[in-house]
Protein backbone atom coordinates (compact mmCIF):
# COMPACT_ATOMS: atom_id res chain seq x y z
CA UNK A 1 0.00 0.00 0.00
CA UNK A 2 1.03 3.52 -0.12
CA UNK A 3 3.13 5.36 2.35
CA UNK A 4 0.43 8.36 3.54
CA UNK A 5 -1.76 5.51 3.95
CA UNK A 6 0.97 4.11 6.72
CA UNK A 7 1.53 7.54 8.12
CA UNK A 8 -2.03 8.46 8.82
CA UNK A 9 -1.96 4.74 10.45
CA UNK A 10 0.82 5.33 12.68
CA UNK A 11 -0.41 8.76 13.79
CA UNK A 12 -3.68 7.45 14.58
CA UNK A 13 -3.61 4.13 16.65
CA UNK A 14 -7.18 3.78 16.47
CA UNK A 15 -7.52 3.78 12.88
CA UNK A 16 -8.77 0.56 11.45
CA UNK A 17 -5.62 -1.71 10.60
CA UNK A 18 -5.14 -0.90 6.14
CA UNK A 19 -4.63 -4.64 4.54
CA UNK A 20 -0.95 -5.28 3.64
CA UNK A 21 1.01 -2.72 5.23
CA UNK A 22 4.42 -2.55 5.66
CA UNK A 23 5.43 -4.59 8.44
CA UNK A 24 7.64 -1.17 10.10
CA UNK A 25 4.56 0.75 10.05
CA UNK A 26 2.84 -2.12 11.58
CA UNK A 27 5.87 -2.65 14.15
CA UNK A 28 5.34 0.91 15.40
CA UNK A 29 1.38 1.04 15.65
CA UNK A 30 2.21 -2.43 17.99
CA UNK A 31 4.91 -0.74 19.56
CA UNK A 32 3.23 2.39 19.98
CA UNK A 33 -0.41 1.46 21.01
CA UNK A 34 0.02 -0.42 24.29
CA UNK A 35 2.04 2.40 26.17
CA UNK A 36 -0.43 4.97 24.62
CA UNK A 37 -3.78 3.11 25.82
CA UNK A 38 -1.79 3.00 29.45
CA UNK A 39 -0.59 6.44 29.31
CA UNK A 40 -4.21 8.12 28.17
CA UNK A 41 -6.10 5.36 30.31
CA UNK A 42 -3.61 6.59 33.58
CA UNK A 43 -4.39 10.46 32.56
CA UNK A 44 -8.16 9.60 32.68
CA UNK A 45 -7.89 7.94 36.02
CA UNK A 46 -5.91 10.62 37.45
CA UNK A 47 -8.42 12.73 36.47
CA UNK A 48 -11.79 11.23 37.57
CA UNK A 49 -9.86 9.97 40.94
CA UNK A 50 -9.08 14.02 41.69
CA UNK A 51 -12.25 15.55 40.11
CA UNK A 52 -14.81 12.84 42.44
CA UNK A 53 -12.31 12.02 45.33
CA UNK A 54 -12.01 16.39 45.56
CA UNK A 55 -8.35 16.01 46.24
CA UNK A 56 -6.85 19.36 46.80
CA UNK A 57 -4.76 20.98 44.78
CA UNK A 58 -1.58 20.97 46.82
CA UNK A 59 -1.24 17.03 47.51
CA UNK A 60 -2.51 16.53 43.35
CA UNK A 61 -3.48 18.75 40.80
CA UNK A 62 -5.79 17.52 38.19
CA UNK A 63 -4.10 16.29 34.64
CA UNK A 64 -6.36 19.19 33.16
CA UNK A 65 -5.41 22.25 35.79
CA UNK A 66 -1.58 20.68 34.44
CA UNK A 67 -2.10 21.08 31.35
CA UNK A 68 -3.77 24.27 31.27
CA UNK A 69 -0.99 26.13 32.94
CA UNK A 70 1.81 23.94 30.82
CA UNK A 71 -0.59 26.18 27.97
CA UNK A 72 -0.60 29.46 29.44
CA UNK A 73 3.33 29.01 30.76
CA UNK A 74 4.90 27.50 27.46
CA UNK A 75 6.86 30.49 26.68
CA UNK A 76 8.43 30.47 29.84
CA UNK A 77 9.00 26.69 29.87
CA UNK A 78 10.22 26.96 26.76
CA UNK A 79 13.00 29.71 27.66
CA UNK A 80 13.84 27.83 30.69
CA UNK A 81 13.83 24.64 29.22
CA UNK A 82 16.46 25.87 26.59
CA UNK A 83 18.72 27.07 29.77
CA UNK A 84 18.37 24.25 31.62
CA UNK A 85 18.75 22.38 28.20
CA UNK A 86 21.62 23.98 27.57
CA UNK A 87 23.41 23.59 31.04
CA UNK A 88 22.61 19.82 30.65
CA UNK A 89 24.34 19.52 27.08
CA UNK A 90 27.27 20.86 28.00
CA UNK A 91 27.77 18.87 31.28
CA UNK A 92 26.99 15.97 29.27
CA UNK A 93 29.05 16.23 26.49
CA UNK A 94 32.19 17.49 29.33
CA UNK A 95 31.28 13.77 31.84
CA UNK A 96 30.89 12.05 28.69
CA UNK A 97 34.16 12.70 27.45
CA UNK A 98 36.21 12.95 30.52
CA UNK A 99 34.19 9.68 31.57
CA UNK A 100 35.60 8.08 28.22
CA UNK A 101 39.39 9.51 28.56
CA UNK A 102 39.94 8.61 31.64
CA UNK A 103 38.24 4.87 30.86
CA UNK A 104 40.88 4.60 28.15
CA UNK A 105 43.38 5.27 30.76
CA UNK A 106 42.45 3.06 33.04
CA UNK A 107 42.08 0.09 31.05
CA UNK A 108 45.73 0.85 29.10
CA UNK A 109 47.24 1.17 32.50
CA UNK A 110 47.12 -1.93 34.95
CA UNK A 111 47.63 0.11 38.20
CA UNK A 112 45.64 3.23 37.44
CA UNK A 113 42.55 0.58 36.29
CA UNK A 114 42.90 -0.68 39.79
CA UNK A 115 43.03 2.39 41.58
CA UNK A 116 39.99 3.98 39.56
CA UNK A 117 37.23 1.75 39.87
CA UNK A 118 36.93 2.95 43.73
CA UNK A 119 37.74 6.50 43.37
CA UNK A 120 34.86 6.54 40.41
CA UNK A 121 32.75 4.48 43.13
CA UNK A 122 33.43 7.44 45.47
CA UNK A 123 32.68 10.18 43.35
CA UNK A 124 29.66 8.71 42.30
CA UNK A 125 28.50 8.31 45.91
CA UNK A 126 29.22 12.20 45.93
CA UNK A 127 25.56 13.36 46.97
CA UNK A 128 24.95 16.28 44.34
CA UNK A 129 22.43 18.04 47.10
CA UNK A 130 25.51 18.43 49.16
CA UNK A 131 27.94 19.37 46.17
CA UNK A 132 25.56 22.16 45.04
CA UNK A 133 25.27 25.03 46.74
CA UNK A 134 29.31 24.58 47.77
CA UNK A 135 29.93 25.34 44.23
CA UNK A 136 27.01 27.80 44.02
CA UNK A 137 29.47 29.63 46.55
CA UNK A 138 32.20 29.23 44.21
CA UNK A 139 31.51 30.79 41.06
CA UNK A 140 29.41 34.29 40.68
CA UNK A 141 26.08 33.99 41.16
CA UNK A 142 25.56 34.77 37.77
CA UNK A 143 27.23 31.94 36.80
CA UNK A 144 26.39 28.74 34.66
CA UNK A 145 29.97 26.65 35.56
CA UNK A 146 28.08 25.31 39.13
CA UNK A 147 25.02 23.51 37.23
CA UNK A 148 27.51 22.33 34.54
CA UNK A 149 30.18 20.74 37.32
CA UNK A 150 27.31 19.52 39.12
CA UNK A 151 26.15 17.35 35.74
CA UNK A 152 29.59 16.69 34.35
CA UNK A 153 30.48 14.66 37.78
CA UNK A 154 26.87 13.00 37.73
CA UNK A 155 27.72 11.81 34.23
CA UNK A 156 30.49 10.97 34.80
CA UNK A 157 30.58 7.64 36.59
CA UNK A 158 28.25 5.63 34.24
CA UNK A 159 30.16 6.84 30.82
CA UNK A 160 33.64 5.78 32.96
CA UNK A 161 31.90 2.41 34.05
CA UNK A 162 30.24 1.04 31.05
CA UNK A 163 33.19 2.00 28.87
CA UNK A 164 35.81 0.45 31.34
CA UNK A 165 33.49 -2.89 31.09
CA UNK A 166 33.68 -2.69 27.28
CA UNK A 167 37.19 -1.65 26.76
CA UNK A 168 38.16 -4.44 28.83
CA UNK A 169 36.03 -7.39 27.56
CA UNK A 170 37.91 -8.96 24.52
CA UNK A 171 36.88 -11.47 22.77
CA UNK A 172 39.89 -14.36 23.02
CA UNK A 173 39.72 -15.68 19.41
CA UNK A 174 40.36 -11.64 18.14
CA UNK A 175 43.18 -11.32 20.68
CA UNK A 176 44.63 -14.30 19.59
CA UNK A 177 43.82 -13.46 15.67
CA UNK A 178 45.12 -10.03 16.52
CA UNK A 179 48.38 -11.88 17.61
CA UNK A 180 47.87 -13.88 14.38
CA UNK A 181 48.47 -10.51 12.22
CA UNK A 182 51.09 -9.49 14.43
CA UNK A 183 48.96 -6.46 15.40
CA UNK A 184 49.52 -5.06 18.79
CA UNK A 185 49.40 -1.78 20.48
CA UNK A 186 47.39 1.32 18.72
CA UNK A 187 45.99 -0.99 15.88
CA UNK A 188 44.99 -3.56 18.33
CA UNK A 189 42.86 -0.70 20.40
CA UNK A 190 41.82 1.10 17.10
CA UNK A 191 40.47 -1.90 15.04
CA UNK A 192 39.18 -4.52 17.59
CA UNK A 193 39.13 -2.04 21.63
CA UNK A 194 37.43 0.57 20.50
CA UNK A 195 34.95 -0.65 18.38
CA UNK A 196 33.97 -3.05 20.89
CA UNK A 197 33.87 -1.05 23.41
CA UNK A 198 31.23 1.51 21.17
CA UNK A 199 27.97 -0.40 22.31
CA UNK A 200 29.25 0.29 26.18
CA UNK A 201 29.94 3.64 25.88
CA UNK A 202 26.60 4.01 24.44
CA UNK A 203 25.03 2.23 27.31
CA UNK A 204 26.34 4.42 29.38
CA UNK A 205 25.71 7.75 27.26
CA UNK A 206 22.32 6.44 27.52
CA UNK A 207 21.73 6.22 31.30
CA UNK A 208 23.30 9.58 31.47
CA UNK A 209 21.29 11.52 29.14
CA UNK A 210 18.22 11.41 31.70
CA UNK A 211 20.74 11.70 34.85
CA UNK A 212 21.89 15.29 32.79
CA UNK A 213 18.80 16.35 32.87
CA UNK A 214 17.66 15.61 36.29
CA UNK A 215 21.39 17.14 37.77
CA UNK A 216 20.60 20.33 35.84
CA UNK A 217 17.20 20.38 37.39
CA UNK A 218 18.05 19.94 40.97
CA UNK A 219 21.22 21.36 40.79
CA UNK A 220 19.03 24.80 40.39
CA UNK A 221 17.07 23.77 43.55
CA UNK A 222 20.28 25.10 45.42
CA UNK A 223 20.61 28.85 44.44
CA UNK A 224 22.98 29.88 41.55
CA UNK A 225 21.96 31.55 38.45
CA UNK A 226 17.79 31.19 38.59
CA UNK A 227 17.06 31.01 34.45
CA UNK A 228 16.36 27.11 34.28
CA UNK A 229 12.82 24.65 35.27
CA UNK A 230 14.28 23.93 38.40
CA UNK A 231 13.99 27.57 39.56
CA UNK A 232 10.91 28.19 38.53
CA UNK A 233 9.49 24.46 39.81
CA UNK A 234 10.78 25.75 43.47
CA UNK A 235 9.40 29.05 42.99
CA UNK A 236 5.65 28.15 41.40
CA UNK A 237 5.60 25.46 44.56
CA UNK A 238 6.48 28.00 47.36
CA UNK A 239 3.80 30.44 45.76
CA UNK A 240 1.53 27.68 45.86
CA UNK A 241 0.82 27.32 42.13
CA UNK A 242 0.96 23.69 42.34
CA UNK A 243 -0.31 22.83 39.28
CA UNK A 244 1.81 25.61 37.47
CA UNK A 245 4.57 23.45 39.12
CA UNK A 246 3.56 20.56 37.71
CA UNK A 247 3.62 22.04 34.27
CA UNK A 248 7.73 22.81 34.82
CA UNK A 249 8.27 19.39 36.30
CA UNK A 250 6.26 18.41 32.99
CA UNK A 251 8.41 20.60 31.07
CA UNK A 252 11.65 18.91 32.83
CA UNK A 253 10.23 15.74 32.01
CA UNK A 254 9.81 15.89 28.27
CA UNK A 255 13.60 17.74 27.76
CA UNK A 256 14.55 14.18 29.88
CA UNK A 257 13.36 12.27 27.00
CA UNK A 258 14.50 14.53 24.16
CA UNK A 259 18.22 14.04 25.85
CA UNK A 260 17.14 9.96 25.68
CA UNK A 261 15.82 9.74 22.31
CA UNK A 262 19.03 11.53 20.87
CA UNK A 263 20.66 9.24 22.61
CA UNK A 264 19.32 5.97 21.15
CA UNK A 265 19.30 7.81 18.39
CA UNK A 266 22.79 8.56 18.06
CA UNK A 267 23.05 4.92 19.24
CA UNK A 268 21.86 3.44 16.00
CA UNK A 269 23.65 5.28 13.97
CA UNK A 270 26.94 4.67 15.77
CA UNK A 271 26.40 1.04 15.86
CA UNK A 272 24.76 -0.05 12.66
CA UNK A 273 26.31 -3.64 13.26
CA UNK A 274 23.25 -3.89 16.19
CA UNK A 275 19.72 -2.64 14.57
CA UNK A 276 19.57 -4.38 11.80
CA UNK B 1 59.45 -27.95 -0.18
CA UNK B 2 58.57 -28.45 3.63
CA UNK B 3 56.23 -26.30 5.02
CA UNK B 4 56.56 -27.38 9.08
CA UNK B 5 59.54 -28.93 10.43
CA UNK B 6 59.32 -29.52 14.34
CA UNK B 7 62.10 -31.08 15.92
CA UNK B 8 62.69 -32.21 19.95
CA UNK B 9 59.51 -29.58 20.29
CA UNK B 10 58.72 -29.10 24.31
CA UNK B 11 56.38 -26.52 25.60
CA UNK B 12 55.98 -25.90 29.71
CA UNK B 13 53.75 -23.92 31.39
CA UNK B 14 54.60 -21.88 34.52
CA UNK B 15 58.31 -23.27 34.59
CA UNK B 16 59.55 -23.76 37.85
CA UNK B 17 56.61 -23.06 39.68
CA UNK B 18 54.29 -24.96 41.68
CA UNK B 19 51.99 -25.29 39.17
CA UNK B 20 54.25 -26.43 36.48
CA UNK B 21 52.74 -28.40 33.57
CA UNK B 22 54.84 -30.47 30.75
CA UNK B 23 52.13 -29.20 27.59
CA UNK B 24 54.04 -30.85 25.34
CA UNK B 25 57.28 -33.36 25.14
CA UNK B 26 59.80 -34.71 22.08
CA UNK B 27 57.34 -33.60 19.07
CA UNK B 28 58.75 -34.08 15.74
CA UNK B 29 56.75 -33.68 12.77
CA UNK B 30 57.28 -32.77 9.19
CA UNK B 31 54.34 -31.38 7.46
CA UNK B 32 55.45 -31.35 3.73
CA UNK B 33 54.18 -28.57 1.00
CA UNK B 34 50.42 -29.25 -0.01
CA UNK B 35 50.05 -31.99 2.71
CA UNK B 36 47.15 -32.05 4.56
CA UNK B 37 47.88 -32.91 8.43
CA UNK B 38 45.15 -33.74 11.24
CA UNK B 39 46.23 -33.54 15.33
CA UNK B 40 43.52 -35.80 17.21
CA UNK B 41 43.98 -36.96 20.66
CA UNK B 42 41.96 -36.78 23.72
CA UNK B 43 41.48 -33.18 25.44
CA UNK B 44 44.76 -32.05 27.00
CA UNK B 45 47.09 -33.74 24.90
CA UNK B 46 48.24 -30.65 23.46
CA UNK B 47 46.95 -30.46 20.47
CA UNK B 48 45.91 -26.89 20.32
CA UNK B 49 49.31 -26.06 22.39
CA UNK B 50 50.95 -27.41 19.30
CA UNK B 51 48.98 -25.56 16.78
CA UNK B 52 49.45 -22.43 18.92
CA UNK B 53 53.13 -23.49 18.70
CA UNK B 54 53.34 -23.63 14.93
CA UNK B 55 51.07 -19.91 14.91
CA UNK B 56 53.61 -18.67 17.43
CA UNK B 57 50.96 -17.06 19.99
CA UNK B 58 53.23 -18.97 22.16
CA UNK B 59 56.96 -19.42 22.38
CA UNK B 60 57.98 -23.00 22.98
CA UNK B 61 60.18 -24.11 25.83
CA UNK B 62 62.40 -26.29 23.94
CA UNK B 63 63.42 -27.52 20.30
CA UNK B 64 63.04 -25.86 17.06
CA UNK B 65 60.59 -24.97 14.77
CA UNK B 66 60.20 -23.58 11.28
CA UNK B 67 57.42 -22.44 9.40
CA UNK B 68 58.19 -21.95 5.30
CA UNK B 69 61.95 -22.56 6.33
CA UNK B 70 62.28 -19.55 8.88
CA UNK B 71 61.60 -19.22 12.71
CA UNK B 72 58.05 -19.65 13.73
CA UNK B 73 58.37 -15.61 14.73
CA UNK B 74 59.90 -14.46 11.76
CA UNK B 75 56.95 -16.36 9.33
CA UNK B 76 54.51 -14.97 11.84
CA UNK B 77 55.01 -11.82 11.13
CA UNK B 78 55.30 -12.32 7.06
CA UNK B 79 51.88 -13.82 7.44
CA UNK B 80 53.00 -17.00 6.17
CA UNK B 81 49.93 -18.24 7.33
CA UNK B 82 45.92 -18.02 7.98
CA UNK B 83 44.73 -19.17 11.30
CA UNK B 84 41.01 -20.01 12.20
CA UNK B 85 39.80 -21.28 15.17
CA UNK B 86 36.51 -22.91 17.10
CA UNK B 87 34.58 -19.68 17.06
CA UNK B 88 34.62 -18.16 14.00
CA UNK B 89 35.83 -15.33 15.67
CA UNK B 90 34.20 -12.26 13.07
CA UNK B 91 34.11 -8.66 14.17
CA UNK B 92 30.19 -8.19 14.80
CA UNK B 93 31.23 -4.26 13.65
CA UNK B 94 32.27 -5.00 10.45
CA UNK B 95 30.72 -6.14 7.33
CA UNK B 96 31.44 -9.86 6.00
CA UNK B 97 33.19 -7.85 3.16
CA UNK B 98 35.37 -5.66 5.84
CA UNK B 99 36.28 -8.81 7.80
CA UNK B 100 37.63 -10.88 5.25
CA UNK B 101 39.37 -7.82 4.17
CA UNK B 102 41.22 -7.34 7.69
CA UNK B 103 44.16 -9.28 7.20
CA UNK B 104 45.12 -7.47 3.74
CA UNK B 105 44.28 -4.16 5.37
CA UNK B 106 47.03 -4.95 8.15
CA UNK B 107 49.20 -6.28 5.21
CA UNK B 108 49.21 -2.49 3.75
CA UNK B 109 47.41 -3.53 0.33
CA UNK B 110 45.44 -0.96 -1.22
CA UNK B 111 41.86 -0.93 -1.06
CA UNK B 112 40.76 -1.85 -4.67
CA UNK B 113 43.14 -4.79 -4.68
CA UNK B 114 41.76 -5.81 -0.96
CA UNK B 115 38.18 -5.64 -2.47
CA UNK B 116 38.97 -7.93 -5.44
CA UNK B 117 40.73 -10.13 -3.39
CA UNK B 118 38.06 -10.06 0.00
CA UNK B 119 35.40 -10.89 -3.24
CA UNK B 120 37.24 -13.24 -4.59
CA UNK B 121 37.73 -15.49 -1.19
CA UNK B 122 33.42 -14.96 -0.54
CA UNK B 123 33.28 -16.29 -4.09
CA UNK B 124 35.50 -19.64 -2.70
CA UNK B 125 33.47 -20.00 0.48
CA UNK B 126 30.01 -19.48 -1.47
CA UNK B 127 29.28 -16.14 0.09
CA UNK B 128 29.56 -13.79 -2.02
CA UNK B 129 25.99 -12.04 -1.72
CA UNK B 130 26.47 -11.98 1.90
CA UNK B 131 29.35 -9.25 1.24
CA UNK B 132 27.47 -6.41 2.70
CA UNK B 133 25.56 -8.25 6.03
CA UNK B 134 26.89 -8.15 9.64
CA UNK B 135 28.24 -11.48 11.18
CA UNK B 136 25.11 -11.76 13.52
CA UNK B 137 22.95 -12.24 10.40
CA UNK B 138 24.71 -15.04 8.97
CA UNK B 139 24.38 -18.81 10.60
CA UNK B 140 27.20 -20.62 12.77
CA UNK B 141 28.34 -22.53 9.52
CA UNK B 142 28.13 -19.71 7.47
CA UNK B 143 29.96 -17.64 10.34
CA UNK B 144 32.62 -20.26 10.17
CA UNK B 145 32.88 -20.30 5.92
CA UNK B 146 33.67 -16.49 6.25
CA UNK B 147 36.59 -17.09 8.89
CA UNK B 148 38.25 -19.70 6.32
CA UNK B 149 37.60 -16.71 3.65
CA UNK B 150 39.10 -14.64 5.99
CA UNK B 151 42.11 -17.08 6.74
CA UNK B 152 42.50 -17.51 3.41
CA UNK B 153 42.87 -13.91 1.86
CA UNK B 154 46.53 -13.66 2.42
CA UNK B 155 47.16 -16.54 -0.12
CA UNK B 156 48.87 -18.07 3.31
CA UNK B 157 50.95 -21.18 2.07
CA UNK B 158 49.59 -22.40 5.45
CA UNK B 159 46.41 -22.41 6.95
CA UNK B 160 46.23 -23.40 10.62
CA UNK B 161 42.85 -24.16 12.07
CA UNK B 162 41.77 -25.40 15.74
CA UNK B 163 38.64 -27.42 15.77
CA UNK B 164 36.86 -24.77 12.98
CA UNK B 165 34.07 -27.33 12.57
CA UNK B 166 33.37 -28.46 16.20
CA UNK B 167 30.50 -25.87 16.74
CA UNK B 168 28.23 -26.90 13.79
CA UNK B 169 25.62 -29.37 13.19
CA UNK B 170 26.62 -32.95 11.59
CA UNK B 171 25.17 -31.68 8.21
CA UNK B 172 26.74 -28.24 7.77
CA UNK B 173 30.62 -29.82 8.88
CA UNK B 174 30.41 -32.43 5.88
CA UNK B 175 29.65 -29.74 3.97
CA UNK B 176 31.86 -27.48 5.06
CA UNK B 177 34.81 -30.66 4.84
CA UNK B 178 34.42 -31.01 0.70
CA UNK B 179 34.41 -27.13 0.76
CA UNK B 180 37.84 -27.19 2.90
CA UNK B 181 39.42 -30.14 0.50
CA UNK B 182 38.10 -27.98 -2.67
CA UNK B 183 39.46 -25.23 -1.36
CA UNK B 184 43.02 -26.93 -0.31
CA UNK B 185 43.27 -28.24 -3.66
CA UNK B 186 42.70 -25.45 -5.52
CA UNK B 187 45.25 -23.20 -3.56
CA UNK B 188 47.81 -25.68 -2.92
CA UNK B 189 47.45 -24.86 0.94
CA UNK B 190 48.99 -27.29 3.40
CA UNK B 191 47.24 -27.45 6.82
CA UNK B 192 47.04 -28.20 10.30
CA UNK B 193 43.64 -29.30 11.81
CA UNK B 194 42.82 -30.23 15.08
CA UNK B 195 39.87 -31.98 15.62
CA UNK B 196 38.90 -34.86 18.05
CA UNK B 197 36.17 -36.28 15.43
CA UNK B 198 37.98 -39.10 14.10
CA UNK B 199 36.04 -39.44 11.23
CA UNK B 200 36.44 -36.16 9.75
CA UNK B 201 40.92 -36.44 10.84
CA UNK B 202 40.41 -39.59 8.43
CA UNK B 203 38.48 -38.16 5.65
CA UNK B 204 40.21 -34.69 5.63
CA UNK B 205 43.64 -36.30 5.94
CA UNK B 206 46.99 -37.12 4.31
CA UNK B 207 48.31 -38.25 7.64
CA UNK B 208 46.90 -38.18 11.06
CA UNK B 209 49.05 -37.48 13.70
CA UNK B 210 47.81 -39.22 17.30
CA UNK B 211 48.53 -37.24 20.34
CA UNK B 212 48.39 -38.49 23.54
CA UNK B 213 47.94 -36.47 27.23
CA UNK B 214 50.28 -36.25 30.29
CA UNK B 215 52.81 -35.07 29.12
CA UNK B 216 51.33 -34.21 25.54
CA UNK B 217 53.10 -36.02 22.91
CA UNK B 218 53.02 -37.74 19.43
CA UNK B 219 52.10 -41.64 20.12
CA UNK B 220 50.83 -42.53 16.60
CA UNK B 221 51.21 -41.16 12.90
CA UNK B 222 48.91 -42.74 10.27
CA UNK B 223 49.33 -42.25 6.79
CA UNK B 224 45.71 -42.14 4.63
CA UNK B 225 45.12 -42.82 0.97
CA UNK B 226 41.65 -42.38 -0.39
CA UNK B 227 42.61 -40.47 -3.22
CA UNK B 228 40.13 -37.46 -4.25
CA UNK B 229 37.52 -37.47 -1.71
CA UNK B 230 33.37 -37.81 -3.14
CA UNK B 231 30.29 -39.06 -1.00
CA UNK B 232 31.18 -42.55 -1.99
CA UNK B 233 34.90 -42.04 0.24
CA UNK B 234 32.25 -41.66 3.71
CA UNK B 235 31.04 -45.02 2.38
CA UNK B 236 34.16 -46.56 1.33
CA UNK B 237 36.12 -50.01 3.64
CA UNK B 238 39.74 -47.65 3.09
CA UNK B 239 37.65 -44.85 4.83
CA UNK B 240 36.45 -47.00 7.52
CA UNK B 241 39.71 -49.11 7.81
CA UNK B 242 40.89 -45.89 8.64
CA UNK B 243 39.02 -44.88 11.46
CA UNK B 244 39.72 -48.09 13.08
CA UNK B 245 43.15 -47.66 12.67
CA UNK B 246 43.08 -44.16 14.27
CA UNK B 247 40.89 -45.76 17.09
CA UNK B 248 43.27 -48.38 17.56
CA UNK B 249 46.12 -45.85 18.00
CA UNK B 250 43.88 -43.41 20.17
CA UNK B 251 43.62 -46.39 22.52
CA UNK B 252 47.17 -47.47 22.29
CA UNK B 253 45.58 -51.43 22.30
CA UNK B 254 47.05 -53.06 19.60
CA UNK B 255 44.57 -56.25 19.54
CA UNK B 256 44.64 -57.82 15.90
CA UNK B 257 41.83 -60.64 17.06
CA UNK B 258 39.34 -57.93 17.51
CA UNK B 259 40.46 -56.54 14.26
CA UNK B 260 38.36 -57.58 11.22
CA UNK B 261 35.02 -57.75 14.22
CA UNK B 262 35.25 -53.95 14.27
CA UNK B 263 35.91 -53.14 10.94
CA UNK B 264 32.44 -54.90 10.03
CA UNK B 265 30.58 -53.23 12.92
CA UNK B 266 31.90 -50.38 11.90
Amino acid sequence: MTTAIDKIAAADPTAPVAVGRGRRSRGLVRGLLPPLVVGVGGLAVWELTVKVGKVAPFILPAPSAIWEQFWLSRSVIWQTGLATGANALVGLIAGALVGILAAMAASRFRLLGEVSIPVAAALNALPIIALAPILNNMFDSTSSIPRRVVVSIVVFFPVFINTLRGLREVDPTHRELMDSYAASGWTFTRLVRLPGALPFVFTGLRQASSLAVIAAVVAEYFGGLQDGLGSRITSAASNTAYPRAWAFVVGACVLGLVFYAVALGLERLATPWRSR
Amino acid sequence: MTAVALSGVGKVFNAGRADQVVALTGVDLTVESGQFVSLIGPSGCGKSTLLRLVADLIPLTTGTLTVAGKPARKARLDQEYGIAFQQAGLFEWRTVLRNVELPLELRGTGRRERKRRAEEMLELVGLADFAAHYPAQLSGGMQQRVAIARALAVHPPLLLMDEPFGALDEMTRERLQDELLRICAQTGTSTIFVTHSIPEAVYLSDRVVVMSPRPGRITDVIEIDLGPRSEATRQSAGFFAGITKVRRALRGTPAPASASAEVAAG
